[in-house]
């Protein structure tokens, strides 16, 4: 007990001090996981809304497929990135390893099935009428989507902000593709595996606490819009 | 330039104090990866790394046989250790003999975690243990880890079990610890750490690093940094973690 209460201080002395390493890992974790998240959301929603809407064949697998992806162990995703960007690798000439740009494509990897998946569940919900309607009016299929991702708006808010829960909460691919540099690559849960494995425990649970603050905030902002859109 | 090292350089903090230093002076911008010496060894003879920072005397010899590497440089040293419980149930506490303890530990079906990772440390233990002809693997009191020195340190402890352990990453961690220093200064004990540039020859159509290689093999043998390292510790073990050992002739090491 003495240590969680140790780490609570000590998370908060961080905090309030404005640690510039902290600072830096801080930062860098936002901007790998919100770029991986905005990403995500720019494919994902409108592949969800095309999934929920259209019923060519094939669907069925893409859903199964999307479905499994939803559930993609990060390391499996981790050591596929890690291969493909390898200097032997098919991807090696772009000399993207252990940057943070391969952490936010392993990150996007793991995130999209999410935006995807969940943009589908929560059209799906939607009155079926709706997306008929729209199309007796003569819309296209892309403004058909449009409406149905605005009539869904607060859920797929929901579903954005899944994925940016499974994007900031990965450990295990950001490890392998970025390798945990000091000052280039670590990120707030990478920095968590390290000082763990130094047995600086109470240091670990401040980073810790860190990194709930941050993804309360982030996930408060977004469900503040999306009740705001429920109200629209 | 990418360096990979194991896991005990950068659990004992020494990368974070060499690796900026090297990066200040030459300009150079590294990327250390910390692995266990097998995965470093293997990312190197893959021409996935520039250089690499070992403890594995034996394997390295092997990979530099192999032409992977241009050259081989002794860097420094410090020692292996068996901890465990203070209740010591194997009876091996100040045991001038690491090879006698281990039989003892056998013997006595004592709990002993292995990190079973093909790590520097690993390959060292197991080393040992077929030096003094046992077979642990399989045995219900031969418990395997597959972490890092740090984790399974914790995992020793908690478990009331012995296991062998880098100095460094001990004294980083004593004081989380109930467990206890078992064997220590015996020969054979010995972790010696050498640097290797990985040989551009060997990868003609990998665009390896071979400056940044060298640099950093030649960084680490030079006086100041052989300086920096024998110092590193001493504030905040009050003793050295790491001897350095530039130029010296590895035979005539001692603990």
């Amino acid at each position: 007990m003495d240590l969680l209460w140790q780490g609570l201080v000590q998370g908060l002395t961080l905090i309030v001090s404005g640690d510039p390493a902290l600072l830096r890992i801080v930062s860098l974790s936002l901007l790998v996981s919100l770029t991986a998240t905005a990403i995500a959301a720019l494919i994902g929603v409108p592949l969800g809304a095309r999934l929920a809407l259209g019923s060519s064949r094939g669907q069925g697998l893409i859903q199964a497929l999307i479905n499994t992806g939803m559930g993609l162990p990060p390391v499996v995703v981790g050591l596929a990135v890690t291969m493909l960007l390898w200097r032997t690798g098919p991807l090696g000439f772009l000399s993207l390893l252990y940057t943070p740009q391969a952490m936010i494509l392993a990150q996007l990897i793991v995130a999209l099935p999410i935006a995807a998946g969940l943009t589908a569940s929560a059209l799906g919900l939607l009155d079926p009428e709706l997306a008929s309607a729209l199309r007796v009016s003569g819309a296209e299929e892309p403004r058909v989507a449009y409406e149905m991702i605005r009539a869904a708006l607060p859920q797929v808010i929901v579903a954005v902000s899944a994925a940016f829960g499974r994007a900031i909460a990965e450990v295990g691919a950001s490890l392998m593709v970025g390798g945990n540099i000091l000052g280039q690559t670590r990120i707030l849960t990478t920095a968590i595996t390290l000082v763990t494995s130094r047995g600086d425990f109470a240091e670990a649970i401040a980073l810790g606490i860190v990194l709930l603050a941050l993804a309360f905030i982030v996930n408060a902002g977004l469900t503040w819009r999306a009740r705001a859109a429920m109200y629209l | 330039m990418i360096l990979a090292t194991t896991t005990s350089t950068q659990d004992s903090g020494l990368l974070d104090v060499l690796v900026p230093m090297f990066d200040r002076e030459g300009g150079w911008q590294t990327k250390t990866v910390s692995v266990g010496t097998g995965a470093a060894l293997a990312l190197g003879s893959r021409g996935e790394a520039d250089v690499v920072l070992v403890h594995a005397p034996e394997a390295e010899t092997k990979w530099m046989a192999d032409g992977n590497g241009t050259e081989r440089l002794l860097v420094m040293h410090n020692d292996f250790i068996i901890i465990g419980p203070p209740s010591d149930p194997a009876g091996i506490k100040g045991n001038p003999s690491a090879a006698d303890a281990f039989k003892k530990i056998a013997q006595g079906k004592a709990s002993w975690v292995s990190r079973d990772d093909a790590s520097g440390t690993d390959q060292f233990e197991k080393q040992l243990w077929s030096q003094v002809g046992i077979n642990p693997k399989g045995q219900p009191w031969y418990i395997t880890s597959g972490q890092g020195m740090g984790p399974t340190l914790t995992l020793a402890d908690q478990k009331n079990a012995y296991t062998l352990s880098d100095r460094a990453t001990y004294l980083a961690q004593k004081s989380k610890l109930q467990a206890i220093v078992m064997v220590e200064r015996d020969k054979p004990l010995l972790n010696i750490y050498h640097v290797m540039p990985v040989s551009p020859a060997k990868f003609p159509n990998i665009k390896i690093n071979a400056a940044g290689g060298k640099a950093f093999a030649d960084f680490m043998v030079a006086p100041t940094t052989q300086q920096t390292i024998g110092d590193f510790g001493k504030d905040k073990y009050g003793q050295p973690l790491f001897v350095p050992d530039a130029g010296k002739d590895e035979a005539q090491l001692s603990v």
